[in-house]
């Protein structure tokens, strides 16, 4: 953790409510990274939307990565933006290349439904409680997750 | 198989309707499945992915400077707003100062498209609703933005006039002017619309009151832009986080509190007027200047300099066969689109080519937000439900 992320006062104020929940946490060009470990994400999630010094109401965006051939190999990236404080978060949750898998987060933010059918789709990571996860945008019929580092960009496979 | 919705038992005399994906109103190829009781629809999904492409794939086998050509082909009513995001991620990742005069242009651009996706929006979504004319009165003034963007740019829709550290061209002579022709015009020509359609008894009954959803919906389904400041909450990424020196602008963020169709109307309304405001702003205090950065390993050489100086023929030749090397890292940049919050997640391996750019796409999250607008409502209003929350298929898709 660098001194800029030490000091700031989302991670401060994470660390007063849940003690032990923040991994690790980063600031690069201003932004603040938190890396979250898998089986906490709920409860870490729960708090920064419904804490009023925090209120990360809005979830922007949530994708991931794939750091093939690297062990743990999934990243799943949350963006998360408070209107009323005008400041941005990244979470980030690691995940081993071995059935990866995190709770879904459609409980907390609704607008996660898309996105994370699309990282169903695209990555193959699976949502546990997700009320609805199939393909989104390939067809249902399609073998593989192209977005994985592993799958082809040219020729076939 | 395709997407469908499962019989509730004791309820099948209720229609299961396949809706698109070949529809004039769903703007592209939106699949919706409702199930209808009479007229009403009780339950609604969508099904899309007809367009996907795999842009964000891509991306990770072209250059940066290739990958600026891609963003335009997304949401192609509004290619100048995704090159201004995918340009300022790629410059926050390496650090890169833009000379003002750049920063203005591109701010009086993405304006000029702004007015033009809203242009776009406002006459399809009249069709949809019934109001045929509207779409013709849109559709001329567009061509004039289209022809200003062909004269800077060369390209009337796939522009990628927005370079990493700077603008592709410096704009040919008399595009003031012309500029200034278009907005000293276009105030008087949204009026006409306004008399075409605001106090149309028509159009007031067909969209007042339908579709509506409240702030806090409408924050946990992720919906930006228009679409959620007709609901009443006045949050735009230009004031909230200004980029490209939109500090330096004054101008207003209109709502509305209603939350319905009409609501989310008069805000694009509203906004079109903004846009002429700041328009005219980024003209008359227009700074001299360079419009590229000084950084000559990452923007192309002029060509003349490359024909007198070997810096300048090496530089070029590395830019062009092998690109450029950012620092490892990764920034997510967000910009006002005309349709909400387009932001691009940028990772960074310290290879010439991104290790993971994703599209945080505007209407992606907004069409989240569409089947609680259509629950309960007639299956005439929905028509008029998928228009207001303007969504292009292209960048859904990707």
């Amino acid at each position: 953790m660098n001194a800029e992320a030490q000091n700031h006062p989302v991670i401060q104020r994470l660390e007063t409510l849940i003690p032990g929940a923040v991994e690790e946490g980063q600031v690069f060009r201003g932004e603040l990274t938190l890396w979250i470990p898998a089986g906490r994400l709920r409860g870490v999630a729960e708090v920064l939307r419904d804490d009023p010094e925090l209120s990360f109401k809005y979830l922007s965006d949530l994708t991931a990565l794939d750091h093939f051939p690297l062990e743990p190999r999934f990243e799943t990236v949350y963006h998360l933006y408070s209107i009323e404080h005008n400041r941005r978060l990244r979470l980030k949750v690691r995940l081993s290349g071995d059935n990866p898998g995190v709770d879904s987060m459609v409980p907390v933010w609704p607008g996660a439904i898309a996105f994370e059918r699309e990282i169903f789709d695209l990555f193959g990571i699976q949502f546990a409680g997700h009320p609805y996860l199939v393909r989104i945008l390939l067809p249902d019929d399609w073998e593989g997750h192209p977005l994985r580092k592993d799958y082809p960009t040219e020729g076939y496979r | 198989m395709p997407l469908t919705l499962e019989r509730v038992p004791g309820q099948e005399e209720r229609v299961i309707l396949s809706m698109g994906p070949q529809h004039p109103s769903t703007h592209g190829v939106l699949r919706l499945v409702l199930e209808l009781e009479g007229e009403t629809v009780v339950r609604a999904i969508y099904d899309i992915g007809y367009l996907h492409t795999g842009f964000e794939k891509s991306f990770e086998r072209l250059t940066y400077s290739q990958d600026i050509t891609l963003t335009d082909r997304m949401d192609y009513l509004a290619p100048l707003s995704n090159n201004l995001a995918f340009c300022l991620a790629t410059e926050k990742l390496l650090d890169l100062e833009i000379p003002p005069k750049a920063q203005y242009i591109r701010v009086l651009l993405t304006e000029l498209t702004r007015i033009q996706s809203h242009l776009v929006w406002l006459g399809t979504h009249a069709i949809d609703i019934g109001a045929m004319s509207v779409f013709l009165y849109c559709f001329r003034e567009r061509e004039d933005i289209l022809r200003i963007f062909e004269m800077m740019s060369g390209q009337r829709m796939m522009t990628s006039y927005f370079r990493i550290g700077g603008l592709a061209l410096e704009p040919p002579l008399g595009w003031t002017e012309r500029v200034e022709r278009f907005i000293k015009r276009f105030p008087a020509k949204i009026d006409e619309y306004e008399g075409l359609l605001t106090r149309n008894p028509i159009w007031m009954v067909r969209t007042q009151g339908i579709g509506a959803i409240s702030a806090a919906d409408a924050v946990a389904y992720g919906v930006s832009g228009p679409s959620l400041r007709g609901s009443g909450v006045k949050w735009d990424v230009r004031k909230a986080e200004p980029y490209s020196s939109y500090d330096k602008f004054n101008f207003d963020v209109p709502t509305r509190p209603e939350g319905d169709v009409y609501a989310r109307y008069l805000v694009r309304l509203g906004e079109m007027r903004e846009s002429v405001k700041i328009v005219r702003q980024a003209l008359d205090g227009l700074p001299e200047g360079p419009i590229k950065a000084n950084a000559p390993h990452i923007v192309l050489p002029e060509r003349e300099s490359m024909k007198t100086s070997i810096e300048a023929l090496i530089y070029h030749f590395k830019i062009v066969t092998e690109g450029f090397h950012p620092p490892t890292g990764e920034v997510y940049q967000s910009i006002e689109s005309p349709r909400g919050e387009f932001g691009i997640y940028m990772v960074s391996d310290g290879s010439p080519r991104p290790f993971r750019c994703h599209v945080r796409a505007p209407s992606f999250a907004n069409l989240q937000a569409l089947p609680k607008l259509i629950e309960g409502r007639l299956i005439a209003d929905v028509v008029a439900c998928i228009g207001s929350i303007d969504v292009v298929l292209g960048e859904i898709d990707r």
